[in-house]
């Protein structure tokens, strides 16, 4: 087993890995150690198969991050929950779905709402999305705010999608809201695509991001959620968004970004300066990870393995901490 | 909406080929000729079709040459849906899910480059000549 591969699969020394850089007296290279973040998910989730897997945003220590579960706010992110699949490698998504609201009514802390970063419907099926709004009834959290995946807006540019989950965005689904003095902002990068590309906001995009935060002090937290990553995991296989670094250019100001996405189905984070980007499992079955297999097609695992490879993420901030925590939780 | 129509048609042909499927349901009409029917099957066996394959998110071959006329047919056979949507708006398929098909007739000779809409990495290249 390589040095790497070691980092890899301890999760906990990811964590001290995270702690010593920002320090800067460890004389770690800074590079070296991105690219650790980048592909710590892929460790973490052989972690995650033991139970729950925690990650802490950059310059949290470990004991902070415990507390936060006690903190000012506290929501949930889930995604990709491809209801309508019924492939080999996930028989029964809606099951899979009933487990992820199960696990979020269990936790200890009971969430104040609910991210859904897209990939809802696995077709774009009026079924599908009823189904879904359906199992996510019986969830504690009663507000969900959504944001679509490519599978969302299938055949109609998204029309029913803007119908249904963002009556009151801008554009092509945009919106953001502010909760207990963090700001979020949820964004569209599955609209538009263009061949040979990778996901994509669109001038329109950024230039209403550019307006929505120019009158928030440095200091808020901001969290962005959209669907495919808004940093380049994986370009090969579509992983990454085009225009991401220019929205991320309007953010700089601001000493806590915390970026929340899916689509690639595992768990991937990287910091870079003051933005944490995470990516989180889908509740509906897991894809390889990057460049480990022919295509991102869906991944069989062996059935008893399943709930150990999706999972949600529970995320907590607290007032006057920089970061949030964000925790990665199996549906074992 | 002119794509619509263009696949209407494509799928028309291809039932066609079919021969003897044709021939069965125009017979079920009384006045049916099979001397109407006949050249109408004469037309389309000379017509041409091809096949793509989609695997593991690329379209297999990527570029395909064929005689003006032809026909190319799309199977998905991912166990994710794909879309094939000509970059310049030539023809576009709707979703297709697994082992689900898309058809278009190509009249024009000209290189038509396409793509999947929803994985756009995925490119493909249709050469009619």
């Amino acid at each position: 087993m390589s040095k790497k591969d070691e980092i890899l699969h301890d999760h906990d020394l990811i964590a001290t890995v995270a702690q010593d850089a920002t320090g800067g007296h460890d004389g770690i290279d800074r590079r070296g150690f991105l690219k650790c973040m980048a592909w710590a998910g892929t460790g973490a989730l052989c972690v995650m198969q033991g139970g729950v897997l925690k990650s802490y945003a950059l310059g949290t220590p470990g004991s902070r991050a415990a507390k936060a579960s006690a903190g000012e706010l506290s929501f949930v992110q889930i995604s990709d929950s491809h209801m309508g699949f019924n492939k080999p490698a996930n028989t029964d998504v809606a099951g899979t779905l009933k487990a992820a609201v199960d696990k979020i009514n269990g936790l200890s802390t009971a969430p104040e709402f609910m991210l859904h970063t897209g990939d809802i419907s696995h077709l774009s099926k009026p079924e599908e999305f009823d189904a879904v709004d359906q199992i996510l009834k019986s969830a504690s959290a009663k507000d969900v705010f959504f944001v679509p995946g490519e599978h969302d807006v299938l055949n109609d540019d998204g029309k029913q999608y803007l119908e249904r989950y963002a009556k009151q965005s801008h554009g092509q689904g945009w919106y953001s809201f502010e909760k207990k003095g963090v700001h979020f902002i949820g964004l569209v990068n599955v609209m538009n695509l263009k061949a040979g590309g990778l996901g994509s906001l669109g001038a329109e995009q950024i230039a209403w991001i550019e307006k929505d935060v120019k009158s928030l002090k440095s200091s808020t937290p901001i969290v962005v959620f959209a669907h495919i990553p808004l940093w380049t995991v994986y370009p090969e296989w579509g992983w990454g968004t085009q225009d991401s670094a220019q929205a991320l250019a309007l953010l700089k100001k601001f000493g806590s970004v915390t970026v929340l996405n899916g689509h690639i189905h595992q768990i991937m984070q990287k910091v870079e300066g003051n933005v944490t980007f995470h990516t989180a499992c889908s509740t509906a079955f897991p894809q390889p990870a990057p460049g480990k297999a022919d295509s991102p097609g869906p991944m069989k695992v062996p059935a008893d393995q399943l709930r150990g490879v999706l999972g949600i993420t529970d995320v907590n901030s607290v007032h006057g901490s920089h970061s949030l925590a964000v925790t990665d939780s199996s549906l074992v | 909406m002119r794509g619509g129509v263009f696949v209407g048609g494509a799928v028309l042909m291809l039932a066609m080929a079919g021969g003897g499927f044709v021939r069965g349901t125009v017979a079920r009409g009384e006045n049916a000729s099979p001397v109407l029917a006949q050249p109408a099957a004469a037309a389309t066996s000379q017509a041409k079709t091809m096949e793509v394959k989609i695997d593991n998110f690329k379209f297999g071959p990527e570029a395909l040459t064929v005689p003006v006329g032809t026909t190319v047919t799309w199977t998905n056979r991912d166990d994710i849906p794909h879309t094939v949507v000509s970059t310049e708006g030539v023809f576009k398929s709707k979703v297709l899910d697994t082992d689900e098909k898309f058809s278009f007739t190509f009249a024009k000779a000209g290189a038509y480059d396409y793509f999947c809409s929803i994985h756009p990495k995925m490119v493909g290249k249709v050469i009619v000549q």
